[in-house]
């Protein structure tokens, strides 16, 4: 499959494994006393599993084995072994790792895409989750027997950000993913620097988050989007001339309605310094804009930025209320570029469960209403809809996409590439205890800058072969395409695939 | 304006060692007990932090393991395993889920509002009130100075019928009388608990924690000890036995009585009404497929507060139920379309369990709601439902110190005010009685799905 996609300017696929001892894997294996050491097993594993041990083979990469799938084949080793000395398991981590959104499947496949930068073995669902709604009950409809199937080599995913006419640069993409807003302060300088690199390396953009422009970045200026928010910290005269997107937080997904909270914690006095306050006193970022009441005040505050940097494209961030639609139609009123509707489900700071639970709707109810209402007001092809906020696959990507958006954008997916486990503590003591979202310096240097960057490259390239392959099977030459398609999607609870003439997959 | 209302909490702790979701299951054979990975590596320091519990003998690193994976990936030899604990999954039921009641034992514990990272990780919508969203603004703010400000988001209601106009004579002086009003700094009431252990100490736990926040406590009249008396003014006094056989006393110095629905129920009103004129009377009605004519009778009637009353899991009583959150719509609309909503106060409970219930209920058109076993869980419940066949409770309930009882209550209610103010400020409210009945302002997941997915896959 990869060989056919065209990867002319994009970064390769290094191998980045695991940075702890054990990769965390689904499936158990032992190998028990009777093992005579003769080393058939290591022979016979195609997935490299085993290596060579001094009184039996060391079992190195658990995280490989595809499981029970493999007593189909003949090199399955618990048949093969002359003593039957390996026994495979489930593993008792699995059930408690993960939650609903992302089930340890998601997260183990996500972690082998970042190591491999190929897709996982069949023993994992890398589609969806187990939420039991909106993406997970939602599959596309492939023609049958690949009738429209078109070569993978023509296929583009490149998007233009820009597409209003005014005068100022027709920024275009080769992926039709950015990242998200993280800032220094909830997430480590490395976790930072890892996420802008790799999105430098694949020709996107990285947001900074609302905490400033850690000089650090200053190399990767032209792949920064520059955050605007509330509390506008670190937001400076010159950090808005610096990029070429800017970037209004109205509000974000994981707390509509409410501000941010950065805990006394992790108020370092780098952080600190960065955001003009404090050391060690907790950082409150207000809600809402106090400068802006009326889609008026915000159009004020976009011409502020187009005036401030004359070549910058605006994008508001905004949740999803009620009246989306409508708040939509305003920003594209007040000039700007792109809308970026942010769903519930994503973020990484903390946040009040009741907030992130109950307040605002799914990203999935969201665009498609966005969407309808901007083809009915003829300005639908004027401005830029991106999708955030709980898309957790390359399959959450391009069915977002035939719902209506233009491109995606993410953040716990990176994350997820620099193995979080989403244990939802981000925000105690120290911070992450694994060492992305953190200012502990001795967590920070749990991982290395090539590493992180490696990891999340190899996830999206991953990724953009998944999305060839589906916009391929559609018969789509390009993600452009596919943009609003209610069509080639269906969900389970609306229509059963006796009902259509296809695959749901 | 009115003095701010404010919950003091502090920590108050557990009797029993937690139940945790996960634990360690497994030092294998082969595990050097170096423990090197819980004293020196632990980021969370959880050796020193670990609980140790004398009666049980049991040293619990689980209770304050975080779940980060390390010495799991860490351990040179793959010996720990971490796993899910079983009697986690047994907690509760369907309804009353393990989240949710360790959620309600957490903030009766520290008083604090339930925050975590990463984003939402549960199932897309669910059940009863897991299938609404509410709403929020982009660009109004509730007040100037933050939720928590000086200037602040009111959560007092007023319980009671309520005048539509006033009328005046020629000399100016007001000729209506209005109706007594008690008025309650949260929209939340105590209600009978629907099963407990012997009761007498839970009764004064919560009618201490009552006191204290300003609410009332319902009591049945057979319950009323006389040490419970002097605190009358915070008791919603019950009447389940007949009024003549009750302390005239007790009627006169009652502030609000409740009673149970029956056909003359407004002649035993008005009874009441005779002895105590300033009484403000509820009348305790089960919900069910016939609840919106009843109320609209009542209402037309002279009442004043109906209590809708649906069983543990939210459910009417019906042979298809209909779920609190929906019975509510069609009664507060009924009553809108008869133009008589404002009249009354309408009360509902049966299934509340979590601070956000409390938005959605208000919102679907109630005016304040009553909890029960939410306050039992605060005190430790497990929701087993033992004592409802007189096996003894494994927390033991009836033993409990009134004090330490009332503080876990008032720390679990400091936790959904907080997060009362936290919906209501996202939507830009200043007042929990602008949000009565405001469906416009929530989303509803059969409206969404329809549409949104119907239309999907069809070709044009």
């Amino acid at each position: 499959m990869a060989n056919e996609i065209h990867n002319v300017g994009f970064p390769e696929v290094k191998i980045a494994p695991s940075r702890f001892r054990h990769a965390l894997s689904k499936h158990h294996i032992t190998i028990n006393k009777a093992c005579t050491n003769c080393g058939l097993c290591i022979d016979l594993c195609p997935y490299h599993v085993y290596e060579r041990g001094k009184r039996h083979p060391k079992v190195a990469f658990e995280h490989l084995c595809i499981g029970f799938a493999c007593s189909r084949n003949d090199f399955f080793c618990v048949r093969r072994c002359p003593e039957k000395a390996i026994k495979v398991s489930l593993n008792p981590s699995f059930e408690i790792l993960g939650d609903k959104r992302w089930p340890a499947d998601l997260l183990s496949s996500t972690w082998h895409m970042a190591e491999t930068g190929n897709i996982p073995h069949s023993s994992l669902n890398y589609k969806t989750g187990d939420s039991g709604g909106g993406f997970d009950r939602i599959r596309f409809i492939f023609p049958p027997d690949g009738a429209s199937k078109i070569s993978k080599s023509e296929i583009s995913t490149a998007i233009e950000l820009n597409r209003s006419d005014d005068s100022r640069p027709r920024v275009t993409i080769p992926i039709p993913l950015y990242l998200g807003g993280m800032s220094f302060g909830s997430v480590s300088i490395v976790t930072m620097l890892s996420r802008v690199r790799a999105a430098a390396a694949l020709g996107t953009f990285c947001c900074t988050g609302e905490g400033g422009y850690p000089e650090e970045l200053m190399p990767y200026d032209d792949n920064i989007i520059t955050q605007v928010a509330t509390g506008l910290f670190g937001v400076r005269e010159e950090t808005i001339k610096r990029v070429r997107i800017v970037e209004f937080k109205y509000a974000q997904g994981a707390k509509p309605g409410l501000g941010g909270h950065l805990l006394g914690d992790k108020v370092t006095p780098r952080v600190a310094a960065m955001r003009e306050a404090v050391p060690g006193s907790a950082l409150f970022s207000p809600f809402p804009f106090h400068s802006v009441y009326s889609v008026e005040d915000h159009k004020k505050h976009v011409d502020w930025i187009k005036e401030t940097n004359s070549r910058a494209l605006v994008s508001v961030k905004v949740s999803t209320p009620t009246d989306v639609d409508m708040v939509a139609v305003g920003s594209y009123f007040a000039g700007a570029h792109i809308v970026q509707l942010d769903g519930s489900y994503g973020g990484t700071g903390a946040a009040p469960d009741i907030a992130k639970k109950n307040i605002a709707m799914p990203i999935e109810y969201a665009v498609p209403k966005v969407h309808k209402f901007l083809v009915e007001e003829g300005i639908r092809d004027n401005i830029t809809i991106i999708a955030s906020g709980g898309i957790r696959t390359a399959y959450d990507m391009a069915k977002i996409i035939a719902m209506g958006a233009n491109g995606v954008c993410l953040g716990t997916a990176d994350l997820v590439a620099l193995e979080c486990i989403r244990c939802h503590h981000c925000e105690s003591g120290r911070g992450c205890a694994r060492g992305i979202a953190t200012t502990d310096e001795e967590l920070t240097g749990l991982m290395g800058l090539e590493w992180g960057t490696q990891r999340i490259i190899n996830m999206y390239l991953a990724w953009r072969s998944q999305l060839i392959n589906i916009l391929s099977r559609l018969g789509m030459k390009s993600v452009t395409e596919l943009v609003g398609r209610f069509d080639v999607i269906a969900h389970l609870d609306h229509l059963k695939g006796r009902d259509i003439h296809g695959e749901l997959v | 304006m009115p003095l701010k209302y404010h919950i003091h909490s502090a920590p108050v702790s557990n009797r029993f060692p937690k139940i945790t979701k996960s634990g360690v299951i497994a030092w294998e054979e082969g595990c050097l007990k170096c423990a090197r990975c819980v004293k020196k590596d632990c980021v969370y320091k959880v050796y020193e932090k670990r609980d140790l519990d004398g009666r049980q003998m049991l040293d619990s690193l689980d209770s304050v393991c975080m779940d980060c994976f390390r010495c799991v990936q860490g351990c040179p030899n793959r010996l720990i395993q971490k796993g899910m604990n079983p009697t986690y999954k047994t907690l509760g039921d369907r309804y009353w889920t393990p989240e949710i009641i360790t959620d309600l034992w957490f903030q009766a514990e520290t008083g604090r509002i339930p925050v975590s990272g990463a984003g939402y990780g549960g199932p897309f919508s669910g059940i009863g009130f897991d299938a609404m969203w509410t709403d929020m603004s982009e660009i109004v703010r509730p007040t100037r100075d933050g939720i928590h400000g000086r200037e602040y988001i009111s959560t007092t209601v007023d319980l009671g019928r309520k005048l539509m106009m006033l009328d005046f004579d020629e000399t100016g002086e007001m000729i209506s009388a209005p109706p007594p009003l008690v008025e309650i700094p949260l929209p939340i009431i105590f209600d009978l608990l629907p099963w407990s252990p012997p009761r007498e100490r839970i009764i004064r736990s919560m009618l201490k924690a009552a006191k204290i926040l300003g609410t009332f406590l319902v009591v049945r009249a057979s319950d009323l000890e006389p040490d419970l008396i002097p605190d009358v003014s915070n008791i919603m006094l019950h009447l389940d036995r007949r009024l003549e056989s009750v302390d005239r006393s007790l009627i006169g110095t009652s502030r609000i009585i409740e009673i149970p629905y029956s056909e003359d129920v407004l002649s035993l009103q008005r009874a009441i009404k005779e002895i105590n004129p300033s009484v403000v009377t509820v009348i305790r009605v089960s919900l069910d497929p016939g609840s919106s004519s009843r109320v609209l009778d009542l209402t037309r009637a002279g009442a004043e507060v109906i209590h809708l009353c649906a069983d543990e899991h939210g459910l009417e009583k019906a042979k298809e139920p209909l779920f609190i959150k929906d019975r509510m719509k069609e009664i507060h609309l009924r009553l809108v379309e008869n133009g008589v909503r404002d009249q009354i106060t309408l009360l509902a409970g049966g299934g509340i369990a979590m601070a956000e219930h409390m938005a959605k209920l208000i919102i679907c058109g109630a005016d304040a709601l009553t909890i029960d076993i939410p306050l039992l869980v605060a005190m430790e419940c497990r929701v087993c439902r033992r004592c409802k066949t007189g096996i003894a409770c494994p927390v033991e309930l009836e033993k409990i110190d009134p004090v330490w009882g009332s503080e876990r209550i008032i720390n679990l209610m400091a936790g959904w005010h907080n997060q009362l103010l936290e919906i209501l400020g996202a939507m830009g409210m200043r007042e929990v009685r602008r949000l009565r009945g405001e469906m416009g302002r929530a989303m509803f997941f059969e409206d969404l799905e329809r549409e949104v997915f119907s239309a999907m896959g069809k070709r044009s």
